[in-house]
């Protein structure tokens, strides 16, 4: 490996510290907003550092590239709603998994070549792994990585197999979430297709590192990689994806480690890393939070056994919205539970201003959002925030689910099977066992919803039909701004 | 060149960082932690261009291309989304003394 001149070592040795230091300061959300800063200009040293590396060609191309690839992440970053972000950080993930990937080919192609180069027919003893016999067979030193290690060759396939993977895989999520793939893909003998394209590739990639490193192997390895990721995540429904997108972010960043070792850069190396291993606990959290586990999240199907849910007795009781704002407007403890359906109604500003009518007579309001809420954990906490809602109103499951007992009026805003009680009482019910915001426990319960019917898991609602719980019909967006005519019209 | 046990020392001590940052993450940062983690794996491009900097067939300077476009969108693109995430997290602390307490 070349010797790197010390300035560019300390700009690599300064952005993974701004990228540690970083990511500390984006776990408070006071500091937050500047972690990402932070990191930002340790991945602008990074960058600007690598120009100057000694025995780059291809300079010219290489800055067209980072521009035309700058530019239109930026262009479709600002214009995004908040709402979609999940599937953008699923794309901008794909494309990290792609360039890992890419520089794995890259790095293998050339090795390829060289070895064919070294190995020609009749020329059996001269070996790849000692750059002397170049000079032996009068070829020019190689100004580049000349040949790469066993241990180089394996995190370098293994690197390019994960990347190729989370490449392929994060573009069917972001294509599930945006609504472009509505199906799931499944047919007979799935898993086993899944299973042999697996094989397959991890076979390619054992060859590659065996020395038998040709052309076509390695587009077998690469076009195995992708399809394998491609196939893996077809069968997964929507409301996985959130676990599914934090994984290929874990594997992305592992990928990137990987890539970085055989390219020998350290920046690369930790930040990787450091990612991997965060994006890995951040998926166990948010699987747990979900009742799922990470296998049954890759290898079940959702809702296939659902079988025999248990029926619910009773009615669902209307209630109209100028009864339920007085019961709200003269209630001391009002806890709003907001859901994905909220924010798809884009009723989350109404909804802000409904709690500052009821602030200023007086109610102590707060915000409960369960993990899962949105459509990964702290979506939800993201879209309050668009709307201006301090976070400090905003409370965590764990923090809330006691306070529902002294709660006068629980307000639900298109949120189902996050305050569904069977997920308490019923064993035979798809979501047994999920923890759930214990909204049933306050002395009344509103629900805002369109319609009668079940939730995204297609599960009926016990809550609905509950004593304390009147359904408050209509268009999320329409009935809060109701409850803040009526507020309104009380305060006169 | 890196020797294959430091590397090793690196990769543990390395994990052990990007567990502990996560660990004591409140769920409400778990989204823009989530898109900021996405961001610092964009150090790839580094990777991507360094790769391109060595490419030495027109294919491999192809692949190496579309590595670092691919590279410089992962990064540009998470530092927007977190940086507009994060953006919006206010506190009702300042206002709290006119407000309704």
């Amino acid at each position: 490996m070349s010797l790197l001149p010390t300035a560019i070592k300390v700009c690599y040795f300064l952005a993974a510290l701004l990228f540690i230091l970083g990511l500390k300061r984006m776990s408070s959300p006071r500091t937050a907003r500047g972690g990402v800063v932070w990191a930002g200009y340790g991945m602008l040293l990074a960058v600007l550092a690598t120009f100057f590396l000694p025995d780059m060609h291809h300079l010219g191309l290489i800055a067209v590239a980072v521009l035309i690839g700058v530019a239109a992440a930026w262009w479709s970053g600002k214009r995004v709603a908040m709402t979609a972000m999940p599937q953008m950080v699923a794309l901008y993930n794909g494309m990290g998994g792609g360039a890992a990937a890419a520089i794995g080919a890259v790095e293998l192609i050339g090795y390829a070549r060289r070895l064919a180069l070294l190995h020609p027919p009749g020329m059996p003893d001269t070996s790849p792994l000692r750059p002397e016999s170049w000079a032996l067979r009068g070829l020019p030193p190689l100004p580049t990585v000349a040949t790469l290690s066993p241990v180089e060759l394996t995190l370098g396939v293994l690197g390019a197999l994960i990347g190729a993977v989370s490449f392929s895989g994060s573009l069917i999520a972001f294509a599930k979430l945006q609504g472009w793939l509505d199906k799931r893909f499944v047919f007979a003998g799935q898993r086993v297709v899944n299973l042999l394209l697996l094989a397959g590739a991890v076979l390619t990639g054992g060859l590659l590192i065996g020395g038998h490193a040709s052309l076509a192997l390695i587009v077998a390895f690469f076009a195995l990689s992708l399809l394998f990721g491609l196939m893996m995540t077809l069968p997964i429904g929507g409301a996985d994806m959130p676990v599914v997108i934090s994984l290929y972010n874990a594997f992305t960043g592992l990928a990137v480690a990987f890539e970085g070792f055989v390219l020998g850069n350290e920046a690369m190396i930790i930040a990787g890393m450091v990612v991997g291993a965060a994006g890995t606990l951040l998926t166990q959290l948010m699987a747990k939070a979900m009742n799922r586990s990470i296998g049954n999240v890759l290898f079940g199907s959702f809702g296939a056994a659902a079988g025999a849910a248990q029926a619910i007795e009773g009615a669902q009781k209307p209630v109209d919205a100028a009864d339920a704002a007085v019961m709200m407007a003269y209630a001391e403890r009002v806890v709003i539970v907001p859901g994905y359906g909220l924010a798809v109604a884009q009723a989350q500003h109404k909804v802000w201003e409904f709690a500052q009518l009821l602030i200023k007579r007086g109610v102590k309001v707060k915000f409960a959002i369960h993990p899962v809420a949105g459509r990964m954990p702290g979506h939800m906490n993201v879209l309050l925030a668009e709307a201006g809602v301090p976070y400090d109103l905003i409370a965590d499951m764990e923090d809330i689910n006691p306070e529902f007992g002294a709660t006068d009026v629980a307000l639900v805003i298109g949120a189902n099977d996050v305050v569904n009680p069977l997920a308490r009482t019923d064993p035979a019910s798809p979501i047994y066992g999920m923890p759930i915001l214990d909204v049933s426990d306050a002395k009344h319960v509103i629900v805002i919803k369109r319609g009668k019917g079940t939730g995204f898991a297609g599960i009926e609602n016990a809550l609905f039909y509950a004593d304390n719980t009147r359904m408050l019909y209509g268009d999320g967006q329409a009935a809060v701004g109701e409850l803040v005519n009526e507020v309104k019209t009380a305060d006169g | 060149m890196i020797d294959g046990f430091l590397a090793l020392y690196i990769f543990m001590l390395a994990a052990f960082t990007g567990y502990e940052i996560i660990a004591r993450v409140p769920v409400i940062l778990h989204t823009p932690l989530m898109s900021g983690s996405n961001f610092v794996h964009g150090i790839v491009l580094v990777g991507a261009m360094i790769a391109l900097g060595h490419a030495q067939t027109p294919f491999e300077t192809a692949i190496g291309f579309i590595g670092v476009l691919l590279g410089a969108g992962n990064a540009a693109g998470g530092y927007v989304v977190t940086e507009r995430m994060l953006e919006m997290f206010k506190s009702s602390k300042p206002e709290a003394g006119k407000g309704s307490h």
